[in-house]
């Protein structure tokens, strides 16, 4: 029990109940420190299973570590340090909470060494999240979450059946790697999947992340996702099937976030098509794809983490968060813009930045294993990300046309955490080799030769000189795309409406029929028992007595026989 | 009038495009000079990247076009119907 005290996860989550009463400078110490205490510990946890418990007739490993486990808790606790900083000045009382909370089960998903303590952790991250979306306290974040919930608890069923199918099949609990030759394997895959944003729920994402508060987005853009893309990598390695669906996500991120005008939509839907590239790697399976997916998980989040903030950090400054309504905000937010720019030149793998040494693995991989058509459309879909999120989102924030906004840059807690991450997407970028050394797999890629440079700067300028020639096309307008969520809030709406009204309609019908029948019952005994009734009536003493003599008779006659 | 920012001005929008199309042509350019890796047959075609990253993002921007005409709806569109 004494090491299951030091548990990463458990540190967070303990610390973000702590965080709750405090104010002021304590609880800027606390949320600060809490984050740089698990980041500790995670790198203590040791190989191999440290902590069991017993429970029913299972032997739990909550506590059991190796080199990916610790890969992914290392960023999540950067990111709990990171988000803190960023939303320290945060008034909502419950958000920095929430998140911590968030945080520590999503480091808890990484150490867990068996399916069971894997499904607590993976539902207290529902919770979690949902409440840092609560915590933006308007009505459309109420109805956003309540929309995110469901999903996240049909995604609990699924896995829940999974994990029951696989015990009663197998009789062990041990999180290892699953084949696709089952119902309940498939169940768990899914799962999975539903929490990585992928088809075809992956609306629930772009619906929910974007009401969360200015600072509430920052921390949702890097646990879920990225939990469901470690239990993929540790579960479902070179699982065909996740190369298509890795695809798919890839391209149905870049064209919703060309479609859309809302700046922290765009960046949402690009979580799902960065999630893509990962899932792709995880499917194609070579220690290179898979060393591929899990760098790009780790400098997704600081590159996502990043351009949330800038995200943020214009919206707490103008209250505005639609393209149509922002533009030239590089004059009063110069260094807003500057960081937006670095890690929308890190998502797009700019040469230099942390994109560009973890995403060309991913290419790598395909390339290794000769899928021409997997590679090219991993081209398409890199060309695409400087599209949507590399030129895209700065050019409708920060330059475009001038909204006339002058907002001043944002509170320094807030500058300090997007200097941070920025110096990490740089820093990453050149000097990849800490981040390389603790990827799972041994590390055999150069990413600076002089062929991987220029034609990755060739694929990304001339996809900037479609952007700006097209640019006409791009034209921001007020609308939204409808996805697959239209189906149930809209006809499946309508449907759940009826319903309630036909089932109510028909219980009107039924307390009628049942005032009726107790109305028959009351007659009865009326008819029999009331003041009128023939067993109420006043009897004659003469009949009484014949009455008595007849029962003495039956009595002899009984006793006689 | 308020100064414009250097950064909005006529010329200096004029000298951007300028040099974006020096860096254009010099990423062409630097493939001469740089050892091929390359996996499969296409990329030996000169500036494969140069031409498919451009065909590649119209295509992208003309698909979500296309598909906007049918899915794009005023962004009112869910408000009052799910409360």
């Amino acid at each position: 029990m004494t090491s299951l005290a030091l548990h990463p996860g458990l540190i967070l989550i303990a610390g973000a109940f702590l965080l709750l009463p405090l104010r002021g400078a304590a609880r800027s110490v606390v949320a600060l420190a809490v984050p740089v205490a698990a980041l500790y510990l995670a790198w203590h946890v040791p190989d191999g299973a440290v902590a069991s418990v017993r429970f029913l007739e299972f032997e739990l490993t909550p506590l059991a570590g190796d080199k990916l486990s610790r890969l992914f808790a290392t960023i999540f606790a950067i990111m709990a340090f990171g988000g803190a900083l960023f939303a320290l000045n945060q008034k909502h009382p419950l958000e920095l909470a929430a998140a911590l909370f968030y945080a520590g089960a999503a480091i808890g998903v990484t150490f867990a060494g068996d399916l069971i303590t894997l499904f607590v952790f993976w539902e207290l991250m529902a919770i979690g999240s949902t409440l840092v979306i609560w915590s933006a306290g308007t009505r459309p974040a109420y109805r956003a979450s309540l929309r995110y919930m469901m999903i996240h608890l049909l995604g609990g069923v699924l896995l829940m059946a999974g994990i029951a199918g696989h015990v009663v099949d197998t009789g062990s609990i041990t999180f290892q790697r699953l084949a696709t030759d089952s119902v309940a394997h498939w169940l768990i895959l899914a799962g999975f999947l539903l929490n990585a944003g992928a088809p075809p729920l992956s609306a629930w994402l772009p619906d929910a992340y974007p009401e969360a508060s200015w600072s509430g987005t920052v921390f949702l853009s890097a646990f879920t996702t990225k939990a469901a893309v470690y239990v993929l990598l540790r579960g479902f390695p070179g699982t065909e099937i996740l190369v298509y669906v890795g695809l798919f996500m890839v391209f149905y991120g870049i064209i919703y976030a060309l479609l859309e005008n809302d700046m922290r939509r765009i960046l949402a839907y690009s979580i799902v098509n960065q999630v893509g590239f990962m899932v792709t790697g995880v499917g194609l399976g070579t220690e290179m794809a898979l060393n591929g997916a899990a760098s790009h998980a780790f400098t997704h989040i600081i590159y996502k983490a990043l351009l949330l903030m800038s995200a943020g950090s214009v919206l707490l400054m103008t209250g505005k968060r639609k393209c149509t309504d922002l533009g030239g905000l590089f004059q009063s937010m110069p260094l807003t813009a500057w960081c937006g720019i670095i890690g929308a030149l890190s998502i797009s793998s700019f040469p230099l930045t942390s994109g560009f040494v973890s995403k060309s693995m991913i290419s790598q991989g395909a390339a290794d294993m000769h899928w021409l058509v997997v590679w090219l459309l991993l081209a398409v879909g890199s060309a695409g990300v400087f599209l949507h999120a590399g030129i895209k989102f700065p050019w409708f924030v920060f330059f475009q046309k001038d909204s006339g906004l002058r907002p001043p840059d944002p509170p320094s807690n807030m500058r300090l955490a997007m200097l941070f991450f920025s110096a990490l997407c740089i820093g990453l970028g050149i000097y990849p080799d800490p981040l390389y050394a603790m990827l799972p797999y041994p590390v055999e890629f150069v990413p600076y030769t002089g062929a991987h440079v220029v034609t990755q700067l060739q694929l990304l300028f001339f996809s900037g000189l479609a952007f700006f020639v097209m640019l006409d096309f791009l034209r921001r307008t007020l609308t939204i795309t409808l996805d697959v969520d239209w189906f149930y809030r809209t006809p499946g709406l309508w449907l759940i409406r009826s319903a309630l009204q036909g089932l109510s309609l028909y219980g009107s019908q039924a307390e009628l029929r049942l005032r009726q029948s107790v109305f028959e019952v009351w007659r009865l005994l009326e008819r029999h028992h009331g003041p009128e009734s023939k067993l109420a009536r006043t009897w004659p003493t003469g009949s009484m007595a014949l009455w008595v003599m007849i029962l003495l008779l039956a009595y002899l006659l009984l006793y006689y026989l | 009038m308020k100064e414009q920012h250097w950064l909005t001005r006529r010329e200096t929008i004029r000298s951007l495009w300028i040099v974006f199309a020096v860096v254009l042509a010099a990423t062409v350019i630097a493939e001469l000079f740089v050892a091929h890796e390359a996996h499969f047959d296409v990329e030996t075609v000169f500036g494969f990247n140069a031409w498919f990253g451009l065909l590649a993002c119209a295509g992208l921007i003309t698909f979500a076009k296309l598909l906007g005409v049918l899915l794009k709806r005023p962004d009112t569109y869910y408000e009052g119907s799910d409360d």
